[in-house]
């Protein structure tokens, strides 16, 4: 078992193995948790926002939502969800799109992008291995004509989300670091990751 | 004794095909004095090109069944690419149309919609696994490879969103419509032609592709939005400290 507490504005990742649960805990309420998966055996069969989008025909994820690799590959399912709806069509924030978000005197602030290169160079990733990820705990509707937005969050202090592993799946996680809009309610704030269940995996050890 | 059973005679067979080959290029647009690229992209192929900064590249859908698929990279540095999710969230627009920028993972312009006469595009579903087979084959064409299959957007089938965040197909908007883009950066394009993944009976036409020089364009922002003149600012000054000598 794995209980981790990850800290405002930090980077984490583990493998969970097929079968596993991974539960993550918003601990004081609407934090972006910005996140990737990969199949801990082949880093090219990775998350992809669109393919899992197009395979449900609905752009949230909630209960039931099975988060598939680019080929379709089921990398894990949503069996859990306390908040009701999670965000995979804004991606990530950088130090680059804060400048055009929010001006140039933004570019210097820490970014998603960076914790999830750091944490990629781990495991012998690099920037092409970076996709657009799930934002779990961030609400972004879309209105009738297209317009779309990070807006406040329906999560609450607590609240959490669980996925089941349905291969080894590496999980790359950027607690995200914003403070230029509501997505972490302009307060970064730290998460619990909690890794349980049975290890039936061959693979002695996954870790970097 | 059949015509190629001599390297001689095989050689002539080959040489004679191109005479009698029907293949059509799409015409030049009235206005331009000369093209840089034209080509047809039947269904369930691709083809890709090398586009410098200031063309102006037009993509046509003739028949009506055309989707195309679309992948950007920086050609002087193709680890910048398309960001599909910047491309939605920076000018606060998930359906693409005239004044939407296509943005890098860098915060540049390496794109901008500039016409629009269909308005039925996607940014959110991707291709199907044929789609991303000949999408991978025109990556492979400059030295990439599978991680570099990012998300695409697509043109010419349409996608829109409910309150409920269901999906509706919307299909295409009729024969005869076309996208233009400025390009901002030397770049990558990667185009297929293929099936759009909630299309429930896809019937594949040709895509048509012409580009040309268009660089008077670059000095005239198509909107003012301040995300995308942040992001032609990011894009110009780039340009500008990269160069050998001073632009004039």
């Amino acid at each position: 078992m794995t209980d981790d507490i990850v800290a405002a504005r930090a980077p984490w990742s583990a493998v969970v193995k097929a079968g596993q649960e991974l539960q993550i805990i918003d601990l004081h309420g609407n934090q972006a948790v910005d996140t990737l998966f990969y199949s801990a055996h082949d880093h090219a069969v990775r998350y992809s926002a669109q393919t899992t989008i197009a395979a449900q025909g609905n752009v949230f994820l909630t209960t039931g939502s099975v988060l598939r690799a680019t080929d379709g590959t089921a990398l894990m399912t949503i069996v859990a969800d306390e908040v009701g709806n999670h965000d995979t069509i804004a991606g990530a924030c950088s130090k680059e799109s804060n400048t055009l978000r929010y001006g140039h005197h933004t570019v210097h602030q820490h970014g998603c992008a960076e914790n999830f290169l750091a944490e990629a160079t781990k495991w012998g990733m690099s920037k092409r291995d970076i996709v657009s990820n799930v934002n779990f705990f961030m609400n972004v509707p879309v209105e009738a004509d297209g317009t779309l937005g990070i807006v406040d969050g329906l999560s609450a202090p607590g609240k959490s989300l669980t996925l089941k592993a349905d291969i080894d799946t590496l999980v790359l996680v950027s607690n995200c670091p914003q403070i230029n809009n509501p997505c972490n309610g302009f307060d970064p704030t730290p998460v619990r990751m909690v890794i349980t269940g049975p290890d039936q995996s061959p693979v002695a050890s996954l870790a970097p | 004794m059949s015509s190629t059973n001599s390297t001689h005679g095989a050689r002539s067979h080959a040489r004679g095909q191109a005479a009698a080959a029907q293949m059509r290029v799409p015409a030049t647009p009235a206005g331009v004095d000369e093209v840089t690229w034209a080509e047809a992209i039947p269904p369930g192929s691709y083809a890709t090109k090398v586009l410098g900064r200031g063309s102006r590249v037009r993509l046509a859908d003739p028949d009506g069944g055309a989707c195309a698929h679309l992948l950007l990279f920086r050609a002087d540095a193709s680890w910048e690419r398309l960001n599909v999710a910047d491309t939605m969230k920076v000018p606060w627009q998930a359906y693409l149309g005239a004044g939407h920028p296509l943005l890098s993972d860098q915060g540049r312009v390496l794109a901008t919609i500039v016409a629009d006469t269909s308005g039925q595009h996607d940014t959110l579903c991707g291709m199907t696994a044929a789609g991303r087979a000949q999408m991978l084959l025109g990556v492979h064409k400059h030295g990439m490879d599978v991680r570099d299959v990012a998300p695409s957007v697509s043109f010419f089938e349409g996608v829109r969103v409910a309150d409920d965040g269901g999906l509706t197909f919307t299909g295409s908007a009729g024969a005869g419509t076309a996208v233009d883009m400025l390009i901002h950066l030397p770049v990558v394009v990667v185009l297929v032609n293929a099936p759009h993944p909630l299309d429930p009976s896809p019937t594949l036409t040709d895509l048509d592709v012409v580009a040309w020089r268009a660089d008077d364009e670059l000095s005239v922002p198509i909107t003012d939005e301040p995300e995308y003149l942040r992001a032609l600012f990011n894009t110009e000054s780039t340009w500008a400290a990269a160069q050998n000598e001073a632009l004039t």
